[in-house]
Order: structure tokens, then C-alpha cells, then sequence
């Protein structure tokens, strides 16, 4: 299915202050893809992230998700089919109940209250927490903040889903279920981390971004496991990548 | 959980109560919105040194709160709150106005403390009147009803933003001054010239916040229509409420209800 593609074309943006934080950024995913974006803080990932849910325009080059090409026309269109999961749930979460804040998007797109209804439960039901429904958001745990984050993105039924440090915050616990939920999704997953053990585990597919540029994109072993290129970068060798030997 | 979170939860308890439910709360938010604009212009409209007349009107306050439930002490807290604004705006009439008015006994009351007096009266009237109206209806709901009463949508959004990050600078305030006291360790803390720095910081980063989540409510495809789950529509009992209080707020404004019942006992010789 091409809606389910993402591709970015010779991305270029400067801040206003003069930041150059992409210089010619290109790569191509397709559908059902889970691809890791990692890189030292102030490589530019955020900046990236922005242009895939149409926050940022492209200043140069073409930012393209599905059949659309990322324009202001077109801005809307993209945000619904690309769920942006945020680095902190508590920016995410705003309305005063959990269902209310899962039923924001499909209200938005314009559905009827009934099917509204039917897509959050279906979201709430995705994560299992189908049992927080009337809780405020601001009173909920790190993780559960983080999985009713990730059903309010859900419920919108977007093709592709973008995360920023969707693991940051969490305890190993909490983590170990975000991953178990991650790896069920059938969407084209792109993710942006600090944690490469999650990399490890759940993207066969690594881009290395690094002073606005992509400086490696490939398998995620062969790229995690080259010390040279991840400490050129301000990155680290993954530990389970570390020891070939059997403990 | 940390003091952020707390003073958080503390003024998220009007979200909190806005979800209760009782005959108030299912109310449509339109008759309520209404209700209580009429109830603040009718307290408003009394000239300056009405004390006894206002005083049948809390009547409303009292009644809403015992029909939707509503925690007293909590809106006293929040009440008590906001008294020092209303303190200051009537704390000079007393040194300002002093020529009698009326005598109590043996004491002549001033002008200027009858105006205070007055002062402090409509100012608890209204804001508990708006309190039980935020605590009924929540912030949402209010701002669509009053967006279906013909608000223009700018100003509706406005409000619903200005709510939602009341709590954003207040939780950035809290954790910055948490930081401050920690490294102050003691002492009387920084002067001036930091909590100089500290405001300007606190601005900064709120506004930071206030992006993001704007951004996460654009990229859910917010578009300024403040919609709603199960929208309600305003039916003979939003009416009756509306009318009765209404028909209640001008025959207390018309007949000065307490002076008459006054009147009343002393002529019946009680």
C-alpha cells in the first residue's frame, strides 16, 4: 500500500536564528517499516520529526507521506495519517479525562459520536487501559501516560506512527510492555531514541543522523555493531552487541 | 509526588468537581453560562453602599452548591484565594470616605466602610457565582456552550488556552522555585534581581510548553471548533432554570427582599 510510505528528499531547515539543523536529509520507508532515527542531542531528529507531521515545512527539498507531498494545502491531510506520539505524554494530554482526550482526534476529523465512541474504546482497548477511561490524565502513572499518549495517536487510525523517546521516563517494566505493544503494531513505525537496546530488539532498520545529516542508513546490526561509526557520532555500541561470547 | 503535581492536582479540583454528577451538572452549559451572567450583572447593578439589600442573593450561590454537590470548604479555599484583589480594591474607602452614613447604636458607620463592606459582598456573590459555574460545567463544556451562544470562536479558544496553561506556568513556576530552594539551602533565598531572572525564565519556558501542546493538539488535527463527545441540547429544564432564576434575581433587585422581611417582624412586633 503506497499511504503507508514516507519519504524525504534533499530536507533542508534553518531556524531563524540562524541553526542550520538539516542540510539535504534523505531516506525512503515503506509500508510497514519499523526504522530507528538516532543521533547525539542537537543531530537534528527533532527537527526532522516536526517536518513529518507537517509542523515544519520543508525550506528546501520535499517531505513526502503517502501520495501527499508536504505542503500547507496538504498539512492536514498528512497529520492524519501520520500518528506523532511526543517525547513528554503530559504535553500530549490535555483534555480532563482519558476518553476525552483519546476521542479529540476522531472528533476532530468530523465522525459521528457513536463511531467517535467505537474508535476510542478500540484505541483504549489496543493498549490496555480501557479501564482508566473517566481517570484524569495528570493523575495517571509514567506508563500509563505513555500508552493512553500512544491510543489518543491510535485512535485517529493513522498509516504510519512517529515516536520521540517513546521509552524515556519509563521503568523497565513499563518498558518491557511498551515494546511488547510496539512490535504488534502493523503500522510503519519510525522512531526517534537514545535507547539503543530498544533499537536492538525492535527496528531491523537504523538511520544515523548527525550535525543535520544522514551519515549511516541500514540494518540496524551492522550499524549498531560498527563502534567506529557510532562513537564518531556521539553514540555508543549497544552492550547486548557487545559480548558475542555466552555468559 | 512532586509539589508540581500536587499545587497541579490542587487547581485541577474545579476539572475535578466539573465531572460530578447531579442535576446541576447535567444541565446544559448554555443555561448555567447565562444564569450566572445575568446573577453578576444583577449584583453589579447596586450603587455603592448597598450592603443589606445584596444580601438575599446568595440565595443562588448556596443553592447551586447544595443541588450539584459541591464540596464547600473547596470553594471557600479558592475563594479565600482570590479575596487579597478585592481586599485591596476597597481597603482605601474607608480612610477616603468618611463622612456618616448611618449609625449602629451608639457608632456612626462611615461611607467609605460601607463601600468596602459592599465591596467585599459582591465581590464573594460573583466569584463564587463563577467558580460554581466553572465546577459545574468544566472548561470545556463552558466554552463550547458559550461558543453556541454566539462568543465569537476566537475568543472561546482564548479562554479554554488561557485555562490549560494557567496550569503549565504554574507547574514550570513550581518546579523552578523548587530548584531555587534547593540551592539557596537555607538561607533567606535570592534577591530580587534572581526572581527577576526566574520570571522571565518561567515565561520563556511556559511558552515553550504552550507550543507543544499546541502542537500536539494541531497534529491531531485541532483546528480552532471546540468539539464535543456528547453534546447536549438545552430543553424545558435549562429554560425553567434559567426563567426561575431569573424571575428570583429581579424580584430581589426590584424589593429590597431583606429590608420588607425586616419591616416584617418588627411590625408583627417579633
Amino acid at each position: 500500500m503506497s499511504h503507508h510510505r514516507v519519504e524525504v528528499n534533499d530536507l533542508w531547515f534553518v531556524y531563524p536564528d540562524g541553526t542550520e539543523a538539516l542540510k539535504g536529509v534523505s531516506f525512503r520507508i515503506t509500508h510497514g517499516e519499523c526504522v530507528a532515527v538516532i543521533g547525539g542531542n542537537g543531530a537534528g531528529k527533532s527537527t526532522l520529526l516536526q517536518h513529518l507531521n507537517g509542523y515544519l515545512m520543508p525550506q528546501q527539498g520535499d517531505v513526502r507521506v503517502g501520495d501527499f507531498s508536504l505542503t500547507p494545502e496538504t498539512a492536514s491531510a498528512v497529520r492524519r495519517s501520520v500518528g506523532m506520539v511526543f517525547q513528554d505524554p503530559d504535553d500530549q494530554l490535555f483534555m480532563p479525562t482519558v476518553m476525552e482526550d483519546v476521542a479529540f482526534g476522531p472528533l476532530n476529523a468530523g465522525l459521528s459520536a457513536g463511531e467517535v465512541e467505537v474508535r476510542a474504546t478500540t484505541a483504549l482497548e489496543r493498549v490496555g487501559m480501557v479501564h482508566l477511561r473517566n481517570r484524569p490524565p495528570y493523575k495517571l502513572s509514567a506508563g500509563e501516560k505513555r500508552a493512553v499518549a500512544i491510543a489518543s495517536v491510535l485512535s485517529n487510525m493513522p498509516d504510519v506512527l512517529v515516536m520521540d523517546e517513546p521509552s524515556s521516563n519509563l521503568d523497565p517494566r513499563g518498558r518491557r510492555r511498551l515494546m511488547e505493544l510496539l512490535r504488534s503494531f502493523e503500522h510503519t513505525r519510525i522512531i526517534a531514541t537514545h535507547d539503543l537496546e530498544l533499537v536492538v530488539e525492535l527496528c531491523p532498520r537504523v538511520i544515523v543522523l548527525d550535525a543535520g545529516r544522514v551519515m549511516a542508513d541500514g540494518p540496524a546490526r551492522e550499524i549498531l555493531g560498527d563502534e567506529v561509526l557510532m562513537l564518531r557520532h556521539g553514540l555508543e555500541k549497544p552492550h547486548s552487541l557487545r559480548h558475542h561470547h555466552p555468559h | 509526588m512532586s509539589a508540581g503535581a500536587a499545587s497541579f492536582l490542587e487547581v485541577g479540583r474545579l476539572d475535578e468537581l466539573a465531572r460530578l454528577d447531579s442535576p446541576i451538572h447535567r444541565l446544559d452549559a448554555r443555561a448555567q453560562a447565562l444564569t450566572t451572567m445575568a446573577f453578576i450583572l444583577v449584583v453589579m447593578s447596586y450603587p455603592r453602599y448597598e450592603v443589606s439589600a445584596l444580601m438575599p442573593l446568595f440565595v443562588y450561590p448556596v443553592c447551586v452548591i447544595a443541588a450539584g454537590n459541591l464540596p464547600v470548604l473547596v470553594l471557600l479555599r479558592k475563594l479565600a484565594v482570590a479575596a487579597p484583589f478585592a481586599l485591596f480594591v476597597g481597603i482605601f474607602n474607608p480612610l477616603l470616605d468618611r463622612h456618616g452614613v448611618m449609625t449602629v447604636g451608639a457608632i456612626s458607620v462611615t461611607g467609605g466602610w460601607l463601600s468596602f463592606a459592599s465591596i467585599m459582598v459582591r465581590f464573594a456573590l460573583t466569584v463564587s457565582a463563577a467558580l460554581i459555574l466553572i465546577s459545574c460545567t468544566g472548561i470545556h463544556r463552558l466554552c463550547a456552550g458559550l461558543e453556541q451562544l454566539g462568543m465569537p470562536k476566537v475568543f472561546a479558544v482564548q479562554l479554554l488556552f488561557l485555562y490549560r496553561y494557567f496550569f503549565v506556568i504554574g507547574d514550570e513556576g513550581q518546579r523552578m522555585r523548587r530548584s531555587v530552594e534547593i540551592r539557596s539551602s537555607g538561607s533567606r533565598g535570592p534577591g530580587f534581581r534572581v526572581y527577576g531572572h526566574l520570571i522571565g525564565h518561567l515565561l520563556l519556558r511556559a511558552m515553550d510548553r504552550a507550543q507543544r501542546i499546541y502542537r500536539a493538539m494541531v497534529a491531531r488535527g485541532f483546528d480552532g471548533e471546540i468539539r464535543r463527545v456528547h453534546p447536549t441540547q438545552p430543553g424545558w429544564r435549562e429554560v425553567a432554570y434559567g426563567v426561575g432564576w431569573l424571575a428570583f434575581f429581579l424580584v430581589v433587585r426590584v424589593w429590597n427582599l431583606a429590608e420588607k422581611l425586616g419591616g416584617y417582624f418588627s411590625e408583627s412586633g417579633l
